[in-house]
Parts: C-alpha cells; structure tokens; sequence
C-alpha cells in the first residue's frame, strides 16, 4: 500500500507537469513559430511546473525526498528555475526584441507582461538571497519573511501571467496547473506555520515542536 | 435607520453625478474640437518597417484587415492616404518583410487589405497599422482580435496635421 501511494503521489506530480508539456507541444501556433520562440515558450511552461514543484519539496510532500534532501532538491531547482526564466526572457527577446523590451520596461500594451516581470525579478532577488544568505548573515527571521514575501509575489506573479496568455498551452491543463500551484502554495505556508509568530525556517514552532 | 439614511443620500449623490456626466457626455460633440484625433497605441510600433509597398493583397490572404481614415476635428473622411499594415501571421513573423504591405483609403477614407492569418504572438492575436505619411502626425495602432480564430480585424484612424 505504502508503495502505491508513493508510485500515486509521484505519477500525479509527473503527470500535472507534463500534461501540459505534452498538450503545448500540440498546439498549431508551432507552425509558424521559430524554433528559439518554441523553446521560449516552453521554457516558460517548464519554470511555471517548477514553481508548482518547490512547495512541494520545502513542505517535505513528495515520498524520498523529506527533510534535508528535500530542502537541497529546492534549492537547486530554485537554480533550474531561473534558468528556465532566463531561456524563456532570451528566447523571447532574440524573437522580437521591441515587445520584451516594453515587456521589462513595463510599457507593454499586454496585460499579463508586468505580473511576468516581477515574478522574475522576484525570482532573481530569491536565487540571490538563497546564495549568499550566509555571506549576508541574514538572521532566519529576515530570511524566512524575505522568502515567504517573494514566494507569493513569484507564485502569484506567474499564475496571473501564464493564466492571461493566449499561447500554445491549452487552456484546462493550464489553468488546472496554475490552481495546483497556488494550492500548493497555500498548504506549505499553512503547515510550516511560515506567519506565525516563533515559526523558524524549519517550519517548527515552540509551542509544537515536530 | 441610519444606515437607510446614508443609503439613500449615497444613492442621490451617485444619482445626481450620472446624470452630470450624462449631460456633459452629451454636450460634448457640441463643442468646437469636434472628433479627437487617435493616440497611437502603446506597442503600435513594433516591428514597423519603413516604406512597406503598396500591394493588392499581402501574401495569400484569407484575412481581411479594413478600417477609416478621418480628419480630427470636423470628422470628414480622407481621401488616398497610406496605410502600412503588419502582423505575425500563418506566413511569416511580424519582423519579416513578407508580413508587411500598404494600401490607400477610398474616396470615403475607407481601406480594407487582404492578408494571411493572423496567429496570436507574444500571448495576444494582434495587428498593426502606420500612418507614416508626413501630411499629418505619425500614429501607429495595435488592435486585438476578440479571438485568435476572427477572419478579420477594424481599426479606425483619426489624423490631425503635422
């Protein structure tokens, strides 16, 4: 039984990230797509599955992965993250490079681009954050609410953004994903207690030791 | 009872204010400015190659592209003014020079261009078009399509002189 709910929990993560994959790479506007635009948009797909796998490593939900090796797994996919931001960003500017330039500057006629903006930069600030937090010497407390804050700019950032495209991902898998993440999202931060007061970065708290 | 109270003058104060703006909206073609002319849109100009040549259709077609050149102010159609029309489409990138064309207006200010598909790019199903004539000030428009499967597309201009 313990290892059907491991095989589930795993097909079920597997098969929220890559059914969109897979739906997207149906989509007809490839036709007429070239091939660093293709790679831009999946970039984008790829980082926004991403976003739904970090809560789920920190709050120790997928089976193999509790505790510390969970919490090395979200740190280098904060790293895979941002270069996946960083592909999508290029792709987009080599394809059309007047649109990402409004796009950053945030002067573009689409609605979603600034959501996209700053849930880069809030993705950037983070990945910086996480890599020099000990030459910083960030107190926990300033790093956990750092964190937290920019987690929800990034998680809600990205949903609005990919949610008010109309690209190649098809809209049920799309928005099915977009509520996993914030689901995902909402789950960790109440379990680990992240705006209680005595919470630590570990999620433990004094009056409810783990 | 208070409550009630606040209500109702809440209700006669936003009563009261649309029928102002009501009013002065209708009292407003009336003034001496008349038609105002059209902004340009932000993002009109992207991907704008200068002198795209006038053409009976852009590539295959399929799509039309239509729309009306006025004069600001008294509002009257004019007359073989240029229009430069661009977009991502089924046969070539917004970049590209095959996606471009231009075409004159009628004697009513009306023009309308046979174009390829238009294809949602960079998340939006979206055209453009130039005035870049000189005789009056440059606009450039980027109208939407209300969905990425519409056979066409309007965009209406308003001039003032340069």
């Amino acid at each position: 039984m313990r290892l059907a709910r491991v095989a589930l929990i795993w097909a079920a993560l597997v098969a929220a990230i890559c059914l969109p994959v897979a739906l997207a790479a149906t989509s007809d506007l490839h036709t007429w797509r070239g091939p660093v635009y293709i790679l831009a948009g999946f970039a984008g797909i790829i980082a926004l599955g991403l976003v739904l796998v970090q809560p789920l490593l920190i709050g120790g939900y997928l089976p193999g992965l509790p505790g510390y090796r969970g919490r090395r797994a979200h740190y280098w996919i904060g790293g895979a993250l941002v270069v996946a931001v960083l592909i999508h960003v290029g792709g987009l500017w080599i394809s059309s490079p007047p649109d990402m330039i409004d796009a950053l500057l945030f002067v573009s006629p689409t609605p979603f681009s600034p959501f996209g903006v700053i849930a880069m930069w809030a993705i950037f600030a983070v990945a910086l954050m996480a890599a020099f937090r000990r030459r910083l010497g960030l107190a926990p407390r300033t790093w956990r609410i750092g964190h937290m804050f920019l987690a929800v700019v990034i998680v809600i950032g990205s949903v609005v953004h990919g949610l008010l495209i109309d690209g190649t991902m098809e809209t049920m898998s799309k928005a099915a994903l977009c509520a996993l993440v914030v689901l995902a999202a909402i789950k960790v931060m109440v379990d680990r207690r992240v705006f209680r007061k005595g919470a630590t970065s570990r999620g433990e708290s004094a009056a409810n030791p783990l | 009872m208070t409550s009630l109270v606040l209500d109702r003058r809440n209700l006669l104060v936003a009563g009261g204010s649309v029928l102002a703006t009501g009013v002065s909206g209708l009292l407003v073609p009336a003034r001496a400015q008349g038609v105002a002319p059209t902004p340009s849109m932000s993002g009109g100009a992207n991907n704008y190659r200068k002198g795209a040549k006038i053409v009976d259709r852009i590539g295959k077609g399929g799509f039309w592209m239509s729309g009306t050149v006025r004069r600001a102010g008294d509002g009257s159609p004019l007359a073989g003014q240029r229009i430069q029309i661009w977009a991502h489409t089924t046969e070539g990138q917004e970049h590209e020079p095959q996606s471009h064309g231009a075409t004159l207006t009628d004697k009513d200010g009306k023009f309308r261009l046979e174009m390829p598909q238009i294809v949602p790019i960079f998340g939006q199903p979206h055209g453009h078009l130039a005035y870049d004539s000189g005789e009056f000030k440059t606009v450039f428009l980027r109208p939407l399509m209300k969905s990425a499967k519409d056979k066409s597309l309007e965009a209406h201009f308003v001039l003032q002189p340069a």
